[in-house]
């Protein structure tokens, strides 16, 4: 058996496992769905932008997989003084090879908690443009995915303490979450902020898969998937190197 | 063979030296852990390093296990130099470190399993083996349960089972009863005892706990501040220092018995993890 699949498989069946975390890790995004959907629903709909919930379930789909990756980052940080990373950093296999079944199996797991998030805005009533749209949306959605996997790697290899990794998740993924046109539209922003939001990888993400699903794009999705797989490269590299230099 | 050069070692070197440490330093920064540290561990036997917290042992074992460069000096596993072929030294030796390394949302079969996957084990050997291990450990019935529903003693004695999965040559024990229940410490001991007579594995031990060291190894080195001040078997050590106890001996040859040491952050998250854990 293959060490990347072992490796891979690892993190689906932890993930499986641990149902009361599922349903937990559901509630944040079920808040900004309902809250921030009804609650500016009407406004939005005023200002002739449609339906709030349409435009919203794209970015709550981008939120949950950029929040289940880089908590992936946090559980290695545990895992390299308190677990199973020690097992893997000292036997006889590349640290590439490790770093690669990791990584492809957090971004795994962030795919699972998307896909469930999916579901919960079709029940609250989220309506596809196209039905051949979403296996394509997945695709942009696995791409979101890895990058930001590959940066919890390079993160939680980079970092040595808890209290680290507390400032990582207010100072980084919040910022990455809210500059990035998940919950409000991209047109007509201040210069400073649109700046801002060309800088965030989960912008073209959340864009792209907004494209694919209800057919508004601000960057066209073609762009969005040639910036992702860029950033997703470099993001890989990097992911790899931190990883393999990681000293115990 | 490599040149020894200078050496003011009592015992010389023999074929069946399956680890040969040499004047090794470690510094960190300003910090120096392990301070100009020579010996050599004999095929088969169980070699302890006995000393107080921050005494440099973890850091030596660090450095065999491939995980830390040396400052300075030689080390060497089973004839190879651990910073230069770190793969084949991998193979050689089993490590269960002192803080836990399972999978603890795994099975105990999984554990062993994705251990054999990573050392190449191939599929028939992985699985007879860890059907083998599992049951000379005691282990069996509890192979399909997640390993957080297992007691400390059970963890640790997981973590052995695994670190023999592969057949190596050594086994590493970072303190592999810290923590434990005196009757779990003496299943240990019992336990390390016998799968050094039956497996025949070389057995190299941390601790600082007297009668440990005392019950289990056949040569023991003590070591302080990141030096080694005397090494022996234990009635060689009690000879040495005219004393009749291992604990007369150590205070006699280091100075003092337990001494502060500033908290590091693995020392933080130990504390968080014990108020976590079950």
């Amino acid at each position: 058996m293959n060490v990347v699949y072992v490796l891979w498989l690892r993190e689906v069946k932890k993930y499986l496992r641990s149902r009361v975390q599922i349903v937990a890790s559901l509630g944040s995004p079920l808040m900004y769905l309902g809250v921030l959907g009804f609650g500016l629903g009407p406004v939005f709909q005023r200002a002739g932008e449609g339906k709030y919930l349409q435009f919203m379930a794209p970015g709550v789909i981008g939120m949950t997989v950029l929040f289940t990756a880089m908590f992936s980052g946090i559980a290695m940080l545990w895992d390299r003084q308190f677990g199973f990373l020690k097992e893997t950093l000292v036997a006889p296999v590349p640290r590439l090879l490790i770093m690669i079944g990791r990584t492809l199996g957090g971004a795994t797991v962030a795919v699972l908690q998307g896909t469930l998030i999916f579901v919960v805005t079709l029940i609250a009533g989220f309506r596809p443009a196209s039905l051949l749209a979403v296996p394509l949306a997945f695709l942009v959605i696995a791409l979101i995915a890895v990058i930001f996997s590959a940066l919890a790697t390079a993160i939680g290899s980079s970092i040595k303490e808890m209290q680290g990794f507390q400032m990582v998740m207010n100072f980084l993924v919040m910022p990455l979450f809210f500059l990035s046109g998940a919950i409000y539209p991209l047109e007509g922003l201040p210069r400073v902020l649109a700046a801002f939001t060309r800088v965030d990888p989960l912008t073209y993400g959340v864009d792209g898969v907004r494209g694919l699903l209800i057919g508004r794009t601000h960057f066209g999705v073609a762009l969005d998937v040639a910036v992702l797989l860029g950033v997703g490269v470099v993001f890989v590299v990097f992911g790899a190197w931190r990883f393999s230099k990681i000293e115990a | 063979m490599t040149a020894r050069g200078r050496s003011t070692r009592l015992a010389s070197a023999r074929a069946t030296d399956v680890i040969r440490v040499q004047h090794v330093v470690k510094t960190f920064g300003k910090v120096t852990a392990v301070n100009d540290v020579s010996f050599d561990v004999r095929a088969g036997e169980i070699f302890a390093f006995l000393g107080p917290n921050g005494a440099g042992k973890t850091t030596t074992i660090k450095m065999l296990t491939t995980l830390l460069h040396p400052t300075s000096g030689a080390l060497e596993l089973d004839g190879l130099d651990p910073t230069k072929h770190q793969t084949e030294v991998r193979r050689r030796f089993g490590v269960v470190f002192q803080d836990p390394s399972l999978d603890s949302d795994l099975t105990a079969w999984e554990n062993m399993d994705i251990h054999g996957v990573l050392y190449h084990v191939p599929r028939q050997i992985r699985r007879e083996r860890s059907q083998a291990l599992l049951a000379m450990f005691e282990l069996w019935d509890r192979r399909g349960d997640l390993v957080k529903t297992f007691s400390g003693g059970m963890k640790r004695r997981l973590e052995i089972a695994r670190g023999l999965l592969h057949t190596p040559k050594v086994l590493f024990l970072d303190e592999p009863t810290l923590g434990l229940d005196p009757q779990s410490r003496n299943q240990m001991w019992t336990l390390v005892r016998n799968l050094n007579k039956v497996e025949g594995v070389t057995v190299f031990l941390t601790t600082h706990y007297m009668d440990e060291a005392d019950r289990v190894a056949d040569r023991i080195a003590v070591i302080d501040h990141g030096r080694i001040v005397a090494t022996g078997s234990s009635a060689e050590l009690k000879q040495q220092t005219g004393t009749d106890s291992l604990e007369g001996a150590f205070l006699k040859l280091t100075g003092t018995t337990i001494r502060d040491e500033s908290a590091t952050a693995a020392d933080q998250m130990r504390q968080v993890s014990r108020v976590w854990r079950r």
